[in-house]
C-alpha cells in the first residue's frame, strides 16, 4: 500500500479552499473525483476483512482450530491445492510453451479456449467435468469399465476439479513470461548443438522460472479457494472431498463460530501467499 | 552492377563453404553466392537491411532457404537443423545465458555434443584460458565487461569445434576503446582458426582488419567482392565509395577524358575506352571562391555548398551543382574561403589524383 499519499491528501481535504488549487497546480495530489471513490473502494475491500477479525471468537479459537474436522479440511485443502498445482505445472508449462513459441492455424482460438475456465462459472465447470469424467461421462465410462477408475466424489476428483479451474492461471502467466523472454537464447542454444527440448530444459526453463513460480502461486491460491467445481464434481464428504471452503460454507449453517475460525485460517494462508509474492507485485510502482 | 568473382576455390573442391543462399520473404529477396576455403575469413559488408544478418542466419540454419544450396566440407546442410550443423555463432549481443557462469556457457556446446559434465568443463576452462579469461570462469555474464563477454561468446562458439564460424557484428556492442583491443584479439583468434569464418558488419574498418575478403551486399544481392585493398581502391557503388571515403562517378571513357552519364567531363590519368568508374579522394579537391585564372587544373566545376561538417581535424564540404562531390579542407582554409551553406565555389581536381578503372 505505498501508492496513496492518503494522509497527506486527506489533510488537504480537511483544510478546504487552497487544497483544490494546489491539486490542480502541482498535479501531485489526488483530484477529489478520484480520491472519494478510491477511499470508498478501499473501505469496501477492507471492511469485510476487519469485520472478520472483529467478530472472531478469539477465546474459543484454539479449541475450534484443533477440532478434527478443521484439521481434516485444512489438510485436504493443502494437499489437493498442491496436487492440482503440480498437475497444472506438468501439463500447463508445456502448453504455455506451445502457445507462445509455435505457429499453427487456430492458435489464437486455442488460446481463447484455454482461458475459458478463467471466466466460466466454476459450477458450470463442475457440471462439465461430471459429463466428461463422471461414471457415465464421455470419457469417464471407459475409465470406469476399463481401469476401474472413478473420479467423481473422490479426493482425486477434488484435485481434478481444482486443476481444471486453476491451470489457466498458470498457463496465462507462463505464456506471458515466455513471450517477454528473448527467443534468441533458444536459437543460441540450438547453434551450440542443443535440440529444441534441451534448449527449453537447460535455457528457457531457468530463464522463465520466476514467471512459473508466480503462475504456480496464483494457481495454488485459486485451487485453495475453489468451491463451485469441487462441490459439483466431488461432493462434500468430510475427510474425503470436504475442503476448507466447503467446510466454511457448511459450518455457517449450524456453527457460525467454526465458520469464522475456518475463514481466519484461509485469510492467514492468503496473507502468507501475498507476503511470498510481495517482491513481485507489491513493489511495482 | 556486374559481378566480379575474385575468388574461386580450385583444387579444394570438397573443403570449405560453398553456398548459394536464396531466401524469399515476399517484399525482400536475398540471393547471395558465397564460397570460401578453410582458413578464409569473409566479411559480409552492407548497409542496414541489406540482408547480411539473414544470410548469416541462413548459414546457421535459423532461417530456411527458399532455394539454392549449402555445402560445408562437401556435406549438404540445406535440410540439416541448426543443432546438427558444425556451425558456431557469435551473436551481435552475444546472448550469453544469463543463468550460467562463463565456464558453463562455454561448456554448454561440448555438453550438448555428448561430453560429460567434467569433460565439458575441462574443455571450457581450456578455452577461457586461451581467451585470457581463466579468472572469470565463475562469473555470471552480467558481471563481465563488454569485452570479456565478447570473448566468452567467441570461446563458446569455438568450443564446439565448428567447421564454420559465424560472427554477427562482433564488435558493434563495444565502446571505442574496448573495440580496438578486442578487434586485435579477434583478429588473432580468426587467424588461428583453421575452418571458414564469415562475419557480418557494417563497419568497413572491422571488415578490413578482420577479413581476407569482403563481400558487399546491397538489397539482398552481392554488388562487389574482393580483397579489402581492391575494394578500397576500386569501389563500384555509391555505398562502397562512401564507406571507403571516395568520390565515385560512372561514365564513358575516350582516352583520358571521361564523360559522365550526367554530363560533366573528368580528365583522368588512365587511358581507357568504354564504360568506366572514376574515383578520387575528397582531399584531392581544391576550392576557390573566384574562378581560378591560372587554371592548371583541367577539371574545374562550379558548385554550391550543400553542407559542412567536421571530419576528424578536417572540414568535410558537401557540394552540389554540375558535379556533386565531397571535399576535405583544413579548418583554416574553410574559414578563409568563408564557406557557408549556399556559397558558390569553384572546385578543381588534378588529373593525376583521379583514378579510373573499367566498369
Amino acid at each position: 500500500m505505498t501508492q496513496l499519499d492518503t494522509s497527506d491528501a486527506a489533510a488537504e481535504t480537511l483544510k478546504g479552499g487552497p487544497r483544490r488549487r494546489r491539486v490542480r497546480m502541482t498535479g501531485r495530489g489526488v483530484p477529489l473525483p478520484l480520491l472519494v471513490p478510491a477511499l470508498v473502494g478501499l473501505a469496501f475491500l477492507l471492511l469485510p476483512l476487519i469485520a472478520l477479525l472483529v467478530r472472531a471468537p478469539w477465546r474459543s479459537l484454539p479449541s475450534q482450530l484443533t477440532s478434527t474436522e478443521v484439521w481434516q479440511a485444512l489438510q485436504l485443502s493443502l494437499f489437493s491445492a498442491t496436487a492440482a498445482t503440480a498437475v497444472s505445472l506438468v501439463l500447463g508449462v508445456p502448453l504455455a510453451w506451445v502457445l507462445a513459441r509455435t505457429e499453427f492455424p487456430g492458435r489464437g482460438f486455442l488460446r481463447a479456449l484455454v482461458t475459458l475456465p478463467l471466466v466460466l462459472p466454476p459450477v458450470v465447470g463442475g457440471v462439465a467435468l461430471l459429463l466428461a469424467l463422471g461414471r457415465n461421462g464421455v470419457v469417464g465410462q471407459w475409465l470406469d469399465s476399463w481401469f476401474g477408475i472413478t473420479l467423481p466424489f473422490t479426493t482425486t476428483g477434488v484435485v481434478v476439479a481444482e486443476a481444471f479451474v486453476a491451470m489457466p492461471f498458470l498457463v496465462i502467466s507462463v505464456e506471458g513470461t515466455l513471450r517477454a523472454a528473448d527467443p534468441r537464447y533458444e536459437e543460441a542454444a540450438q547453434t551450440l548443438g542443443a535440440s529444441r527440448f534441451t534448449a527449453f530444459r537447460r535455457v528457457t526453463l531457468p530463464l522463465i522460472a520466476p514467471g512459473i513460480a508466480a503462475g504456480a502461486v496464483l494457481a495454488w491460491a485459486r485451487a485453495l479457494g475453489e468451491f463451485g467445481a469441487t462441490i459439483t464434481f466431488a461432493g462434500n464428504f468430510p475427510g474425503r472431498t470436504q475442503t476448507m471452503p466447503l467446510a466454511v460454507y457448511l459450518a455457517l449453517q449450524n456453527d457460525p463460530e467454526a465458520a469464522i475460525a475456518l475463514s481466519l485460517v484461509l485469510l492467514a494462508v492468503s496473507i502468507a501467499v501475498l507476503a511470498g509474492l510481495r517482491d513481485r507485485w507489491m513493489t511495482t510502482s | 552492377m556486374s559481378n566480379l568473382r575474385t575468388t574461386a576455390i580450385e583444387g579444394t573442391d570438397d573443403k570449405g563453404l560453398d553456398a548459394h543462399l536464396i531466401v524469399d520473404r515476399g517484399t525482400f529477396r536475398l540471393d547471395v553466392e558465397l564460397t570460401a576455403a578453410p582458413g578464409d575469413v569473409v566479411a559480409l559488408l552492407g548497409p542496414n537491411g541489406a540482408g547480411k544478418t539473414t544470410a548469416l542466419r541462413a548459414l546457421a540454419g535459423l532461417v530456411h532457404l527458399t532455394d539454392g544450396h549449402l555445402r560445408l566440407d562437401g556435406a549438404e546442410l540445406d535440410r540439416t537443423p541448426p543443432e546438427s550443423r558444425p556451425v558456431g555463432v557469435v551473436f551481435q549481443d552475444y546472448l550469453l545465458f544469463p543463468h550460467l557462469t562463463a565456464l558453463d556457457n562455454v561448456g554448454f556446446g561440448p555438453r550438448c555434443q555428448g561430453a560429460t559434465k567434467a569433460e565439458s568443463r575441462a574443455i571450457a576452462a581450456e578455452w577461457l584460458d586461451r581467451m585470457g579469461l581463466a579468472e572469470h570462469a565463475g562469473a555470471k555474464p552480467r558481471r563481465l565487461s563488454g569485452g570479456q563477454a565478447q570473448r566468452v561468446a567467441v570461446a563458446r562458439a569455438l568450443a564446439t569445434r565448428p567447421r564454420l564460424l559465424l560472427l554477427d557484428e562482433p564488435l558493434a556492442a563495444l565502446d571505442a576503446r574496448t573495440r580496438l583491443d578486442v578487434r586485435a584479439q579477434l583478429r588473432r583468434h580468426l587467424a588461428e582458426f583453421e575452418a571458414v569464418a564469415v562475419l557480418v558488419t557494417h563497419d568497413p574498418l572491422d571488415a578490413m582488419v578482420l577479413a581476407d575478403r569482403l563481400v558487399v551486399i546491397e538489397q539482398g544481392s552481392i554488388v562487389q567482392e574482393g580483397t579489402p585493398a581492391d575494394i578500397a581502391r576500386h569501389p563500384r557503388t555509391d555505398y562502397i565509395a562512401q564507406l571507403v571515403g571516395l568520390n565515385l562517378y560512372k561514365g564513358r571513357a575516350d582516352g583520358h577524358t571521361v564523360t559522365l552519364d550526367t554530363g560533366p567531363v573528368i580528365t583522368t590519368t588512365e587511358d581507357l575506352q568504354g564504360e568506366v568508374f572514376v574515383a578520387f579522394p575528397p582531399s584531392a579537391v581544391t576550392l576557390f571562391r573566384d574562378r581560378p585564372t591560372s587554371a592548371s587544373a583541367r577539371n574545374l566545376w562550379h558548385c554550391e555548398v550543400a553542407g559542412l561538417e567536421t571530419h576528424g581535424d578536417q572540414i568535410r564540404v558537401d557540394l552540389t551543382g554540375e558535379l556533386p562531390l565531397a571535399a576535405d579542407l583544413t579548418t583554416v582554409a574553410a574559414a578563409e574561403l568563408d564557406l557557408h551553406q549556399g556559397a558558390l565555389v569553384w572546385a578543381t581536381v588534378k588529373a593525376t589524383q583521379t583514378h579510373s578503372y573499367p566498369a
